[in-house]
């Protein structure tokens, strides 16, 4: 696989049509992990539209989002950051070698505050 | 042998770019029957008709085929053209050579063959055609007005200012409509009542005018001109004609259950009651489901404490049936339900509230008497938000909400801001907003004025979430420019929610076969040329029933409405449409099938003498009424038997166009 992931990539894998975001602001208005992200979930809708992956794959939001789909259940024009923001991960760590964690990391993470999606939604993406 | 004249039109170059008009015009010199064929670059200009009027009289025509634009566009003006020239305008055909073949071609050769099997359709049509003469129908000189809100109250002014009788119907026990709710109005802050009720007052007293209020529309039947209504005027358990609207029976009536939906339903109020004090008529009304008498039999406290002996717990309804030559629909608007959109907690808190309900809480006659507190704990709030947008410029395929922008809530946030900051200096107000919309005369300096003389602190992005905190409510939304998630503790929230169409606005609509759009605003003629007529004759369009609009273009809408009312109820008589349905009596077999297709209900049968070669004696027969028919062809393709046909669209025309298109 090359290194350079392009947006009709991202977009293939995720079926997220950027273009019908109206740039209300409403999905990083609900995110509940919005302070601990570099780029909230209106920025990735904007970023891969402009075709800037390489910035959202190298940044820390890709494994703050809870994969709560707060943003995707109350965008008003059911654009779905969320899926957008799980193609970037995807597109990170299915590139060989590009694993942020293995699932022997998980159990020293879990805590009580944790939600099951995010949990599962972790196994779900570091397994082989 | 009959004499025909092909006129083939450039249209400039919309039509003469992608179709060879003078290889058409050849072509057609060659057709059977055709004497004279021509191309022009403007068939519809004066000198373009000219060249048509002289044909037919040099050439004695008998038929004339235009090869140009859509027949929706210059039908008329070519059958003017021939009824000028002495030829009936009915014997006149139109080749469709834009829309239908230059438009959507690219390739001249092929755009010029198919303009040339278009126009051999029509000169085969044309040589079936037959004269034919409109009929005429009287038109009624009355309008009906179906609701009572400014839309309705302008309109019905209007027309009844020109000396024709107006009826309003409200469903409602009062005319006034939202705006009777508002408090102050945008863009120049003056009280709602103020200018309304001086309105309301003269549509009472106007002698050409007669409210029939608390009554809906049952039925309506026949057609522009000569349409009736059957109304029904529902019982308010209190005589109009003695109530004097004192306010007594309000006053003395020990259940105080119902709510007042004049209120948004904030407060409580008697079961007989007054909508509000400037309400008219000024008369009471019984809502039976919170009265003790209608659930217990007992009580009849009101009865006892009328001076006026006005409460009849025995009223009953009343069908009126009425003749109509015009209908205006001004049925209005409401708020769509805040409760689909939770995560802004409207179902969690009372001090989550909307827009309209907020101007009931700063209105002195509100239940708050003017005074802004919280609808939970009565207390002044301190920190207000307000969130723009709710429910409208949803995606289509989003789970809830409208697509379209509600167009006034932009301006009565910046109200709703501005007088509470003034008011209430001490209180903070924050907006939340996409954009700030404000494209009126006066409305973006209104806006500016909230934000730069009033410091409402306007915040770009949208909330998130509200949350109950403990007397407070968290809300959580995003600053866009500072790119920055905000969190406010307030003690008020306020939605903008998006509006709809009323209710009923779908069975008027299928009462009257007006056409709406998917959000069921009733949908005009053309939404530029004609923005104030239903595509359906006789029936117009006054006020937010159309698409969302403030008090200003209501009013304009409303004016225009009227004067279109004006231009139909001042005719003398009306010309029909000549193509309309027609049952061959002896083909016929009175099977009922075309009845139960007509849009219009045009079709009756009737048992009559027949006397053809297969039957004679008396058979059953449809019948079409001319004047309501719409000439739609339904009932021709229904026929079983081949009985009914269009006149101008005849099985044999039609079957003849599709044999030249075959040849
Ligand atoms: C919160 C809020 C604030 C506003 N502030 C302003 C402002 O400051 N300035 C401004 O210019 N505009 C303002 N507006 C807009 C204004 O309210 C509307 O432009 C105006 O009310 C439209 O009038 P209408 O007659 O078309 O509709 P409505 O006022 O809705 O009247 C329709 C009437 O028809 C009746 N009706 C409905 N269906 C039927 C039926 N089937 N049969 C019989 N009767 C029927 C209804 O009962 C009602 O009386 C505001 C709107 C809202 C929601
Ligand atoms: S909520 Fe939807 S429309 Fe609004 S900014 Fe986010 S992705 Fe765009
Ligand atoms: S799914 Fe991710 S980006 Fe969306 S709201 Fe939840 S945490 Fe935030
Ligand atoms: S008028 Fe303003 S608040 Fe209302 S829907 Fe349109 S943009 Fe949103
Ligand atoms: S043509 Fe249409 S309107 Fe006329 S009678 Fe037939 S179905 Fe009714």
């Amino acid at each position: 696989m090359s290194d350079k992931i392009t947006k009709e990539e991202i977009l293939r894998i995720c079926n997220v049509q950027p273009k019908k975001c109206m740039k209300c602001g409403k999905c990083s208005g609900t995110c509940p992990a919005y302070d601990e992200m570099d780029y909230h979930p209106h920025q990735f809708v904007y970023m891969v539209e402009h075709g800037q992956i390489e910035k959202l794959m190298a940044s820390q939001s890709i494994y703050k989002c809870l994969s709560c789909f707060a943003c995707l259940e109350r965008c008003p024009r059911n654009v779905e950051p969320a899926k957008l923001i799980e193609a970037v991960r995807l597109a990170v760590i299915r590139q060989q070698g590009k694993n942020h964690m293995t699932e022997n990391d998980v159990p020293a993470l879990l805590d009580e505050e944790l939600p099951q999606q995010a949990i599962v939604s972790s196994m779900r993406k570091y397994k082989k | 042998m009959q004499k025909i004249g092909v006129f083939v039109c450039w249209c400039g170059s919309n039509i003469a770019a992608t179709v060879d008009v003078k290889a058409v015009a050849n072509a057609m010199r060659s057709e059977p029957g055709v004497v004279y064929s021509t191309d022009y670059q403007y068939m519809c200009s004066e000198n373009g008709q000219n060249l048509i009027k002289d044909a037919i009289r040099d050439y004695k025509l008998d038929g004339v085929v235009v090869c140009s634009c859509s027949p929706r566009m210059h039908e008329a003006t070519f059958r003017k053209t021939a009824l000028s020239a002495g030829l009936n305008p009915y014997m006149v055909e139109i080749a469709n050579i834009r829309e239908q073949c230059s438009w959507i071609h690219k390739d001249m050769e092929e755009g010029t063959q198919k303009a040339m099997v278009l126009a051999r359709a029509a000169i085969a049509k044309v040589k079936k055609n037959a004269p034919l003469t409109a009929g005429t129908t009287p038109v009624t000189k009355r309008a009906l007005v179906i609701g009572g809100g400014i839309a309705g109250i302008q309109t019905a002014l209007d027309v009844a200012d020109a000396g024709y009788e107006v009826d309003i119907v409200e469903k409602s026990p009062t005319i006034g409509g939202r705006m009777a709710q508002l408090d102050k109005t945008f863009p120049t802050l003056d009280c709602s009542a103020c200018i309304l009720t001086p309105k309301m007052v003269e549509a009472n007293q106007h002698e050409n005018i007669h409210l029939i209020t608390y009554a809906e529309l049952e039925n309506v039947s026949g057609f522009v001109g000569n349409f009736t209504a059957r109304i029904k005027k529902k019982a308010r358990y209190v005589d109009e004609t003695k109530c004097t609207g004192c306010g007594i029976c309000t006053e003395k009536c020990p259940s105080r259950k119902g709510l007042n939906a004049f209120n948004m339903g904030l407060n409580t109020r008697g079961a007989v009651y007054i909508p509000f004090a400037q309400a008219i008529p000024n008369v009471a009304v019984i809502d039976t489901e919170n009265c003790l008498h209608f659930k217990t039999g007992k009580c009849g406290i009101c009865q006892k404490n009328c001076s006026a002996g006005a409460i009849n717990f025995e009223q009953k309804e009343e069908i009126l049936e009425r003749k109509y030559g015009a209908i205006i629909v001004a049925t209005g608007f409401r708020p769509i339900d805040a409760s689909a959109f939770d995560e802004y907690a409207y179902t969690q808190s009372k001090d989550v509230v909307t827009s309209l309900e907020l101007e009931r809480l700063m209105n002195a006659a509100g239940p708050t008497g003017g005074v802004l507190l919280r609808p939970s704990d009565g207390e002044h709030p301190k920190e207000i938000v307000f969130i723009q947008c709710v429910g409208s410029r949803c995606s289509k395929d989003a789970a809830k909400g409208k697509e379209y922008c509600s167009k006034i809530c932009c301006m009565y946030t910046a109200k709703h801001a501005m007088l509470i900051r003034e008011k209430y200096p001490d209180t903070n107000v924050h907006v939340f907003y996409i954009d700030v919309r404000t494209p009126g005369k006066n409305f973006d300096e209104f806006y500016r004025r909230a934000a730069e003389q009033y410091g409402v602190d306007y915040i770009k992005g949208m909330v998130g979430k509200v949350s109950v905190e403990g007397k407070k409510l968290h809300v959580q939304g995003s600053d866009l420019i500072s790119n920055e998630q905000v969190h406010i503790d307030a003690d008020l929230v306020v939605l903008a929610t998006a509006i709809e169409p009323d209710p009923t606005a779908r069975s008027i609509g299928t009462m009257l076969t007006a056409s709406m759009d998917t959000n069921d605003f009733f949908t005009e003629a053309h939404p530029k040329l004609r923005p104030v007529e239903s595509p359906t004759a006789g029936i117009f369009l006054s006020g937010v029933c159309q698409g969302p609009k403030d008090i200003p273009e209501t009013v304009a809408q409303a004016g225009a409405a009227a004067s279109k009312v004006i231009g139909l109820l001042s005719k003398k008589e009306l010309v029909g449409n000549p193509c309309v349905a027609h049952a061959n009596e002896l083909l016929c077999n009175g099977c009922s099938q075309c009845e139960k297709v007509c849009p219009y209900g045009a079709i009756t049968y009737e048992d009559k003498e027949v006397r053809g070669p297969e039957f004679r004696g008396t058979k059953r027969i449809a019948v079409v009424n001319e004047a309501i028919c719409q000439g739609c062809g339904a009932c021709t393709v229904t026929c079983p038997s081949t009985a009914m046909d269009l006149k101008g669209f005849s099985n044999n025309q039609i079957m003849e166009e599709v044999d030249a298109i075959c040849r």
